[in-house]
């Protein structure tokens, strides 16, 4: 560092400008910008479509999910577009019928984490004292804990029912989105508008929902997508190994571990729940990365705005 | 508009062999709008040229150019910097990292963000010696040492251990001179460098550069806002307005007989420390680059405006050999009396009876530490009362122990009659309507999430003083008090200025009706032009609403045009506190002898630059260490 350094403002670079209005990023404004990125349209249009399959796949489905249309592994063909299964159930009827399961389970787990860990980050990030020490000791303490693990552990105890899943994921999320809540409040903590609400005498719970919340929206719209990445694969790794609610039901997961024997001759049964899980977790990546991106205005170019 | 055509040619020429020849530069955004055009100018070896202009007027993309640099989104797109003979808009990446720290060297804004946290400052400042080329340790151990006492630092190898976050502010900086003028370069480019410094610090970091520059035949750009700064460190003035040099040349005729119409009202909002004038903004803002309009930029905020201002960019007028302006009206601007100076103010007597506030014993704590020791003082009915001093002086705990903001300290505060409680929570909500505090940073005072509509009506809210709709429309009529249109309230901040920010918080401060005012430094994050307009709204709106006023700065000469009563602070301890008028006109304590002094202002500059033909005995060193 020396004096040769300059300063390269990430600020749009108009210089240092007076009365050029220039938008923020205010919650709604910043999913719109994102749009404008292509990773974010692409992750858009793989989710859409994943979502999709998932909600309506059952409706569109040629056979039940648990019907015997052929000998176990056959090749696509006859009755079976993408062949059978390992039992000789259809590939393609089990696979839409297999999304929704895992899709609404990820989006509950992850959504009460959220707020669980918003609500926890928001305050230990307000309070500043003894509280704030021991709410984030404690989300350590978990965080210690792999999020498989965890999960596993508990399904393996208390059995394999949907709110025993919903409720590790959403204990294990939590933690990570209140160490990003926390980290992101703390700045706005210190800002003056925050001391100017507690000069009026404002309540604190008021203080938190509505002067801090709305300012940390943009990166709690990444960690979000990013927490449901994570929900998803971890979901499908909890069927894979066969601790599903159901485990005769079709779900993509256990669709894997159930064909992955004949992947070599009737690829299908394991591929095709691979590449929608797959595709799932990318596009949910790409639509949180998109989101940060735009937020820290990484592929701002000028003029642009 | 070509150079050739330039009229003042000559007149920019100060002396055989310019270290720096600026001819026509013109620097703009990627999608082709100029946002600085047709800057022509000449710096001397050992000469110091200010450059002023307010927020967004492209003098730190001027400065910057000088390094063959442009801001993200901006380039260098005409024109000529010559260093010497060497011509930087020709030169590749490798050969523009050779000229940096060596022939042109920058010292930026923010000393702290400029010093590598991690690296002892002895190293760092060997870093700059190594990257140009100088090996040899022995002869760097001797050249540091020999680069600390320049700045009037301390070089002993214990001092040059310490890292950056052991020094104060005025230390870093320094130190940022230090390395800045380590290889002697030909050039060096200051951004603001005593923005943020107390007035004793800046002044000892002023006469540094002034000295170092004219020691070592530097060619100097000083970048500032201050044009009391720019009167104390700069030999040759130029003002920029709206990407353009408005006005170049000597600092003392500059400021004495301006030429141009901007340059005068920019003087004329300039606070004084000798009689307290009313200060006058200047109305309207500088127009944005895209909007720029074809004739004369300023010419939609002059007073002098004629039709023809309007219909061609107006060429430099020679006043002097070597002061022009771009005015057409350039030569009798020039004749014309410094008008730009306020009546004198008027201060209303402040009413003895019954004190609004009084505060008693206070002593406030950071911890273990006491930072206010037994503070006494009471603030009169309609009075304004100011607290000055430097920064950790305990000014603006004081305020924010008023406001009830800062939690630690004990002894005793009353409004009226009655005892306030610690926090503002625990405090009854008419204590909390009564007292309104105005923050320092228009930037973080306001919710960038909320509209100015809502956050001026937010104190009613949570007062329950009125429903939604109601704040809504006395917020519309706050706006107007603070001459602001009501549309204003739609508005986010990030879509205001920053003096339009101050004026909204200062809307939301006042909608309340409250009885106590405390500004605390409000004005510091502002331009001149818009302190001096933010001023006179609070002295107007004081008068009319009946308000008591306590306002924290650290700008002396403001308060003359403010305050009846000031406290001068220091250490935590009231070293002088009465009427205005007399503690400036004769102060008691050596203390604020100190600060009157150190304050630049154009009434002190001019004597002051003229006496570094020799060189100065630095007044004496003032900051704390560690």
């Amino acid at each position: 560092m020396s004096q040769t350094e300059l300063p390269t403002e990430n600020a749009a670079a108009l210089v240092e400008g007076v009365d050029v209005p220039t938008p923020a990023g205010r919650g709604s404004n910043l999913i719109r910008r994102s749009l404008r990125l292509g990773r974010t349209r692409v992750g858009l249009v793989l989710v859409g479509i994943l979502v999709l399959i998932a909600l309506f796949g059952p409706y569109l489905a040629p056979h039940a999910p648990d019907a015997f249309v052929g000998r176990p592994f056959s090749s696509p063909g006859g009755g079976a577009a993408l062949g059978t299964d390992y039992l000789g159930q259809d590939v393609l009827s089990r696979f839409l019928h297999g999304g929704l399961d895992i899709l609404i389970l990820a989006i509950v787990s992850t959504a009460i984490g959220l707020v669980v860990g918003l609500a926890i980050g928001l305050i230990a990030a307000y309070s500043r004292n003894w509280l704030d020490e021991v709410l984030m000791r404690t989300m350590d303490v978990i965080m210690a804990f792999p999020q498989i693990m965890l999960a596993l552990v508990a399904v393996t105890l208390v059995g394999p029912k949907n709110w025993v899943t919903i409720t590790a994921i959403a204990l294990t999320t939590a933690p990570r989105v209140a160490r990003v809540a926390r980290g992101a409040a703390q700045p706005v903590v210190e800002r003056d508008f925050i001391g100017a609400t507690e000069a009026m005498g404002m309540s604190k719970a008021r203080i938190i929902t509505g002067e801090l919340l709305p300012n940390i929206l943009g990166p709690m719209m990444v960690e979000a997508s990013l927490r449901l990445t994570y929900s998803i694969a971890v979901i499908a790794a909890l069927a894979f190994v066969g601790l599903a609610n159901d485990p005769n039901a079709a779900n993509w997961g256990t669709m894997i571990s159930e064909n992955q024997g004949a992947l070599a001759t009737q690829p299908w049964g394991a591929l095709l729940p691979i590449l929608a899980i797959a595709l799932l977790t990318m596009g949910t990546g790409l639509i949180g990365d998109g989101i940060a991106r735009t937020a820290a205005g990484i592929d701002r170019e000028r003029g642009d705005e | 508009m070509t150079t050739d055509q330039l009229p003042d040619q000559q007149g920019l020429t100060t002396g055989p062999d310019p270290a720096v020849t600026v001819r026509d530069l013109q620097i703009s955004t990627t999608n082709g709008t100029p946002v600085v055009d047709g800057v022509s100018f000449e710096i001397a070896p050992g000469e110091v040229l200010g450059v002023v202009g307010e927020s967004g007027s492209g003098k730190t993309t001027v400065g910057l150019s000088l390094l063959g640099h442009a801001r993200r989104g901006l380039e260098i797109t005409g024109g000529t910097i010559l260093l010497g003979q060497e011509d930087i808009r020709a030169m590749d990446d490798a050969e523009l990292r050779r000229l940096r720290g060596s022939l042109v060297s920058y010292v930026p804004q923010d000393p702290a963000s400029s010093l590598n946290p991690a690296l002892r400052i002895g190293t760092q400042l060997r870093e700059v010696l190594e990257a140009h080329g100088s090996t040899d340790d022995e002869r760097n151990a001797a050249r540091i040492a020999e680069m600390m006492r320049e700045v009037a630092l301390d070089d002993d190898p214990a001092y040059l251990k310490r890292y950056p976050h052991q020094l104060s502010g005025g230390q870093q900086q320094r130190v940022g001179l230090a390395m800045a003028f380590a290889n002697r370069p030909r050039l060096i480019v200051l951004d603001e460098p005593t923005t943020g410094l107390d007035v004793t610090t800046q002044a000892t970091v002023l006469a540094t550069v002034r000295e170092l520059a004219q020691a070592h035949g530097v060619a100097a750009l000083y970048v500032t806002h201050d044009l009391a700064v720019v009167a104390a460190v700069a030999t040759r003035v130029a003002v920029m307005y709206a990407g353009r040099i408005v006005e170049l040349g000597p600092a003392d005729q500059l400021f004495e007989a301006s030429g141009h119409p901007y340059t005068r009202r920019l003087v004329g909002a300039i606070p004084r420390l000798t009689g307290g004038r009313s200060l006058i903004g200047i109305p309207g803002h500088a127009p944005s680059p895209a909007k720029r309009p074809h004739g004369c930029a300023f010419a939609p905020r002059c007073r002098l405006r004629i039709d023809e201002c309007e219909v061609a960019l107006p060429e430099p007028v020679q006043i002097s050999p070597d002061h022009s302006a771009r005015c057409i009206k350039a030569l009798e601007v020039v004749k014309v009396e410094q008008s730009g100076l306020g009546d004198p103010v008027d201060l209303p007597p402040s009413d003895t009876e019954a004190p609004v506030l009084s505060i008693e014993n206070l002593v406030a704590r950071y911890g273990e530490i006491e930072v206010l020791h037994s503070i006494n003082m009471t603030l009169e009915h309609r009075e304004c009362l100011a607290i000055v001093g430097e920064s950790g002086s305990g000014k603006t705990t004081t305020a924010r122990s008023i406001a009830g903001l800062h939690h630690d300290w004990s002894g005793s505060i009353r409004l009226g009659e009655t005892e306030l409680a610690q926090t503002a929570r625990s405090r009854s909500t008419d204590v909390r309507r009564q007292i309104q505090y105005i923050f320092q940073n228009p930037y973080g005072s306001l919710n960038p999430r909320k509209t100015v509509g809502e956050s001026i009506g937010q104190p009613l809210r949570v007062f329950g003083l009125a429903s939604r709709r109601e704040a809504d429309k006395r917020a519309g009529e706050m706006l107007e008090q603070v001459s602001l249109s009501a549309s204003y309230a739609r508005r986010y901040p990030d879509q205001l200025s920053g003096g339009e920010r101050q004026r909204v918080a200062i809307a939301r401060a006042l909608i309340s009706s409250p009885s106590v005012l405390i500004c605390d430094e409000v004005t510091s994050a502002l331009d001149v032009s818009v302190q001096a307009a933010i001023v006179e709204l609070l002295g107007t709106l004081q008068r009319e609403l009946g308000l008591s006023m306590v306002f924290v700065t650290h700008n002396l000469p403001l308060v003359r045009s403010i305050a009846q009563k000031v406290a001068v602070l220091a250490d935590g301890h009231i070293v002088e506190y009465g009427e205005t008028s007399g503690i400036l006109a004769r102060p008691q304590q050596e203390y604020t002898r100190h600060l009157i002094s150190d304050t630049p202002s154009l009434e002190t500059a001019t004597s002051e630059v003229q006496a570094t033909a020799q060189p100065t005995d630095r007044p004496t060193e003032r900051e704390p260490t560690g």
